[in-house]
């Protein structure tokens, strides 16, 4: 590994002055990630701020009957908080279908956000990728990419986003806090990503994440985190689907759909759901809104099989939330 | 193209980043260590303590052999810089036995035959500590869900979970 200085970070004000004046710097927390790749040499920080002392660790009810949740609250804490179990139960969910137990006592909140694409080209220096450096173009375009992406991608990049727990926090429509040198600031979670796949974020370097915001409304009855991916645990996922239902006397007068492992983002498309709303649940109708989600769609040459893939996902994932099913992260049959 | 990956230097190396000092309560015993900023965990624990009942796989947080507890929680110990720990409480394989004993688990371990090379052991019992420690998990297929992050390539995945049960629900003497 490389050489590089070690500071420790008193508060979040420190922190991010200590970010501004070091272009070389990099935060970290969890290191679940972060360390990883320094050890693949794919980052190589001249100097590491340690945020993981900053008391950004509780979760709190907002005055809007939300829940505030500190950047630094372990995913692990989090899965299995209370008031998430019970009224968010999506996000306990999808928490619980990544990476593993010692990991998610080990990732914070907010470095979930941030975790990179598992691309094997990212983590392959020896290759070129746009993303790990920007210009040299992108080796999965023509190489093994059958976890790439289907949606969003461009010439430039066809990375996937990796979390899980990001695609219930699309579905959900949280809010990402961030502080930097000119303030506090707060974005929507479908702008935290951007549009151009090789950027990972909007968050600028000098920026730090310190909550995430859970809005009023819950899904707590009908949901479901559904992942396929090429193992039964511990694995990335080929597609996920996140789904929330609001089912009033039959119809459903809401619907949130976010997908996973299909574009450097979750994707989400809100004409989908409207296609849904006012209907009663069916395949037909579900399907159709997995025709909408997908439209555009297009693979390469290992990973076509991942469109189908998805409507059939989209379509399962509808139905188990629309009956009242979600799928568990334990047994692993899919009902 | 960058040189190898370097994970340790001599003292006599010139210009590298100063080691730091850092305090941590390793199985019920104080250590001080003086360590520079890349030394993970795991190697702090083989290389600086000669604790190599942790092992190291993969390396990489995919396999799971290098779990420890820290504070009571399993984590790996590969992908934690031994600075980030200062004052904390280390558990390894080593520090689970008491006055001469086995750990349940150790004996559940013996008892059920879970292990053949034993090489992912460590991590496997210490994973199976926290795992009840945490009590989120009741079933087989919950158990086995829990245990996914440690790998082992012998298959001896139904027995690990035969002796995690065995020890859960009390069933060893």
């Amino acid at each position: 590994m490389i050489d590089f200085d070690y500071v420790k970070a008193r508060d979040v004000s420190d922190a991010v002055n200590q970010i501004a004046r070091d272009p070389a710097a990099r935060f970290i927390a969890g290191g679940t990630n972060l360390i990883d790749l320094m050890k693949e040499n794919v980052e190589r920080p001249a100097r590491l701020i340690d945020i993981s002392g900053l008391p950004l660790k509780e979760i709190v009810e907002t005055q809007g009957r939300g829940l505030l949740i500190g950047a630094l609250v372990l995913n692990s804490d989090l899965a299995y908080d209370e008031r998430i179990t019970t009224r968010y139960p999506l996000l306990s969910s999808a928490i619980l279908a990544g990476a593993s137990a010692q990991l998610r006592n080990m990732a914070s909140t907010g470095g979930n956000l941030l975790q990179r694409t598992r691309c094997l080209y990212f983590y392959d220096i020896t290759t070129s990728c746009n993303k790990r450096e920007p210009g040299s173009g992108c080796a999965a375009l023509d190489g093994f990419n059958r976890m790439n992406a289907i949606l969003g991608w461009s010439k430039s990049c066809i990375a996937v986003h990796p979390s899980d727990m990001c695609v219930a926090l699309t579905a959900l429509e949280a809010t990402v806090h961030i502080a930097g040198p000119k303030g506090n600031r707060a974005i929507p979670f479908a702008d935290f990503p951007g549009d151009t796949p090789e950027i990972d974020t909007n968050l600028a370097h000098d920026e730090i994440i310190t909550a995430i915001e859970l809005p009023p409304e819950e899904f707590s009855h009908n949901y479901s985190y559904l992942k396929i991916r090429d193992r039964l645990s511990y694995a990335f996922a080929l597609i996920s689907v996140a789904t929330a239902l609001i089912i009033e006397a039959g119809t459903i007068k809401h619907a949130r759909i976010a997908v996973g492992g299909v574009a450097h983002k979750p994707w989400r498309v809100p004409n989908a759901e409207q296609t849904i709303e006012g209907q009663q649940p069916s395949r037909k109708t579900f399907g159709e809104a997995a025709d909408v989600i997908l439209q555009g769609a297009a693979g390469f040459t290992h990973n076509s099989f991942k469109i189908e893939l998805a409507r059939r996902a989209i379509v399962r994932a509808l139905d188990q939330a629309s009956a009242g099913m979600p799928q568990t992260q334990s047994v692993k049959v899919i009902v | 193209m960058q040189g190898k990956p370097q994970t340790r230097h001599e003292p006599s190396e010139r210009g590298l980043t100063p080691k730091l000092e850092v305090h941590l309560n390793v199985n019920g015993v104080e250590r001080r260590l003086l360590l520079r900023p890349w030394t993970t965990l795991l190697d702090a624990l083989r290389e600086y303590l000669n604790l190599t009942g942790t092992k190291k796989g993969c390396d990489h947080g995919q396999c799971g052999a290098c779990t420890v507890l820290i504070n009571g929680q399993r984590v790996l110990s590969c992908l934690t810089f031994a600075l980030m720990k200062e004052g904390a409480e280390i558990t390894t394989i080593e520090g689970l036995a008491a006055d001469g004993e086995l750990h349940p688990l150790q004996k559940a371990f013996i008892s059920h035959d879970a292990f053949q090379c034993g090489y992912c052991t460590p991590g496997q019992i210490c994973s199976a500590v926290g795992l009840i420690a945490e009590g989120h998990t009741k079933t087989t297929d919950e158990i086995r869900e829990s245990m996914s992050g440690n790998i082992c390539r012998c298959g001896c995945y139904p027995n690990i979970v035969a002796a995690i049960e065995a020890v859960m629900h009390g069933a060893l003497s």
